[in-house]
């Protein structure tokens, strides 16, 4: 998915004033003429340079290169749908990893993405069942990282 | 001195620390076999898991995988025409055209043998510099330290194949992000949104599964190509006539291990510059220019040589100044800084025994290549055939566990989602991700040399200049910042008068 240059620069450009708009709220250092705002400040301020000058490019080159111009993939229900099931996949672990648990929820990321993959079916379920086992006792037996059980009681 | 050379050999030559060199090793060497998966991913990966470790063990398995897989990136280069990393690109087509003719041994064979050879050669060049420029950097106040930052960044952004402009906004959206949290030189939360969790700063680690595990696998699952195919699967002895090779090509050997080294030291600029702009050398130095593309070795022997001496390079400005010199020590940095290991020329004073167990490593590193290598070669055809829709969840779900490692929270998780995105629309737009990268490691240090500078000088900017270490520092920055600016005038002005 390409962007024009000049949108891209809006969208930077909007940042760094939003930067530079907040860190007139900091306070200074005591007895100091500087404070925390100085260098997210001086930052901004260059990236905000930077942004309009991506804008003056991308609008003198605005005949070539299109608003948007979608990619292959996105023209493909079935690379959209990986790339959705894709970020879907970490989405749904943030969302419900502390509620299901780090075993179902890494059966349920396996399972979509291996179909969405096309996968053998058979291999997809024996897989999508073992794998989060094994990682899950890697990471919690051995490095005793707390992934949380969710649902499921305490089984190791 | 040599008592801590003693302790550097206990450190390293230690059952639990030779275990996870091996292991990864073959971590290492798997990783750049697969297309797709990168040198950088493999430290990525992997820095959940040293989190766990002391501090040399940890640096040995970044040091060790990324030297594996920078070779093992030849691999595929010259059975499918893909690259395994991007390191190899370079000569990938010429490694190919080789297998064609019925090559297949000498080319995998000299990119075993000379990426060693390279490898060895950076960790000379680094073993011999590194103390002594730690020796100069013990002189430096903050505001050499400020120009070091700032030579070091303008170097990531001037140095590359990517647009100058889209780099250095990368690399302004890196020093922005490393602004993020309580840790400034007031205290003072910035940019927090009231969330507790972002007081803390964003956390590098769950930032960089993010950027080069996560993009890569969305670039994976959109990329539309037709499955790999292998070119042959006979592959006879790769060590045969590499001697022969050795004494025709010492001179282009030489000349890419140093190019290599140099590029390596350059901030920003790693593996795959190195690589590149040997073979460039290489073809313009050879005696026969014409015979590359169709199959011929030279150009194989100096830039794979490359890209392993440039791995040892980066280290050195790493170890020195904490200023990284590619993507991975700018991953490695931010171990180091975890351990309690901050980089930095006193490291060299009070525990130089990690240095040179670090110098170790990269010996070590480099001479298990030649036997381990050779068993990837004779296994590659089983390993390029493992299911990548298969690898990639599986992946994945590890970038998970990872993330959430660090601090135990899912907050970890949702960073590396953000940033995996975020890396991927960059990257599709033509922002190259890893002066990003560097200005979050290296934003934190540049703020606080400046904020100190400002105070100690009462407001007063010329005494950034005044000191003369600094002043030379100053004038290199500026001559790298304005050099485009000024041959553009230039050609300007002289196509104005013409």
């Amino acid at each position: 998915m390409k962007f024009n240059d000049a949108l891209l620069g809006i969208v930077f450009l909007a940042l760094s004033v939003a930067v530079l708009v907040t860190v007139q709220s900091f306070p200074k250092i005591p007895g100091q003429s500087i404070g925390p705002g100085a260098f997210p400040g001086l930052i901004a301020a260059l990236l905000a340079g930077c942004s309009i000058a991506l804008i003056w490019r991308g609008w003198r080159e605005r005949r070539t290169q299109p608003l948007v111009s979608m990619g292959a993939w996105l023209g493909s229900p079935r690379h959209m749908l990986n790339f959705l099931v894709a970020v879907g996949s970490l989405a749904f672990y943030v969302l419900a990893a502390d509620k299901l648990g780090f075993l179902i929820c890494g059966t349920v990321i396996l399972l979509s993405l291996f179909f969405a993959l096309r996968v053998k079916p058979q291999f997809a379920v024996v897989l999508a069942v073992l794998l989060p086992v094994v990682i899950h006792l890697i990471f919690y037996k051995l490095l005793r990282v707390p992934l949380p059980w969710g649902v499921l009681p305490v089984l190791w | 001195m040599l008592h801590a050379y003693a302790q550097a050999f206990a450190l390293v030559f230690d059952p639990y620390v030779l275990t996870v060199i091996l292991c990864s090793a073959l971590f290492g060497l798997f990783v750049g076999c697969i297309p797709g998966l990168t040198a950088t991913m493999a430290t990525a990966l992997l820095v959940p898991i040293t989190f766990f470790m002391p501090p040399v063990p940890a640096v040995a398995a970044i040091v060790t995988a990324t030297a594996m897989a920078i070779f093992s990136g030849d691999i595929p280069g010259a059975l499918l025409r893909i690259p395994g990393t991007p390191a190899s690109a370079a000569y990938t087509d010429e490694a190919y055209a080789m297998t064609k003719k019925g090559q297949a041994e000498i080319a995998l064979g000299a990119g075993l043998v000379f990426s060693a050879i390279g490898g060895l050669f950076g960790t000379a060049v680094m073993i011999t510099s590194a103390p002594a420029l730690a020796e100069i950097a013990l002189k430096f106040s903050d505001y050499e330290y400020f120009w070091m930052v700032v030579l070091g960044l303008a170097g990531a952004v001037f140095i590359g194949n990517s647009s100058i402009l889209k780099a250095s906004m990368s690399l302004l959206l890196g020093l922005l992000v490393a602004c993020v949290g309580l840790d400034n030189p007031a205290g003072f939360p910035r940019f927090t949104f009231g969330n507790a969790e972002l007081t803390g700063g964003i956390s590098l680690i769950p930032m960089m599964v993010g950027m080069f595990a996560v993009s890569e696998i969305l670039r994976f699952v959109v990329h539309m190509d037709p499955p790999l195919k292998l070119a042959t699967e006979k592959i006879g002895n790769v060590f045969k006539g590499m001697w022969g090779l050795l004494v025709k090509y010492k001179w282009p050997l030489v000349r890419g291990s140093a190019l290599g080294t140099v590029i390596g030291i350059q901030p920003g600029s790693g593996a795959d510059m190195a690589s590149w702009m040997s073979y460039a050398m290489s073809k313009k130095f050879s005696k026969e220019p014409e015979k590359f593309g169709t199959g011929h070795v030279e150009g194989i022997v100096e830039s794979g040589a490359a890209n392993n001496s440039s791995l040892a390079g980066a280290w050195i400005p790493a170890l020195v100044f904490g200023i990284p010199g590619d993507s991975i020590t700018a991953i490695a940095i931010g171990v180091l800084y975890l351990k309690g290991m901050n980089p930095g020329p006193t490291l060299f004073v009070n525990n130089p025994q990690n240095i040179y167990a670090i110098f170790l490593v990269f010996i070590l590193a480099n001479l298990i290549m030649l036997p381990l290598g050779w068993l990837t070669i004779k296994a590659a055809k089983n390993v390029l055939r493992l299911p990548r829709n298969i690898l990639m969840p599986t992946i994945l779900l590890f970038c998970i566990v990872g993330s959430f490692a660090i601090n135990n929270t899912v907050f970890g998780v949702l960073l590396t989602l953000v940033f995996g995105v975020l890396a991927f629309v960059l990257e599709e737009n033509g922002f190259p991700v890893a002066p990003a990268i560097l200005g979050v490691v290296l934003g934190q240090m540049m703020e606080e040399n400046f904020i100190k500078s400002m105070i100690k000088s009462d407001g007063d900017v010329t005494a950034f200049v005044t000191r003369p270490i600094a002043m030379w520092l100053a004038i290199a920055t500026f001559v790298i910042l304005f050099w485009p600016v000024a041959t553009w005038l230039w050609r300007r002005v002289f196509r104005v008068a013409a």
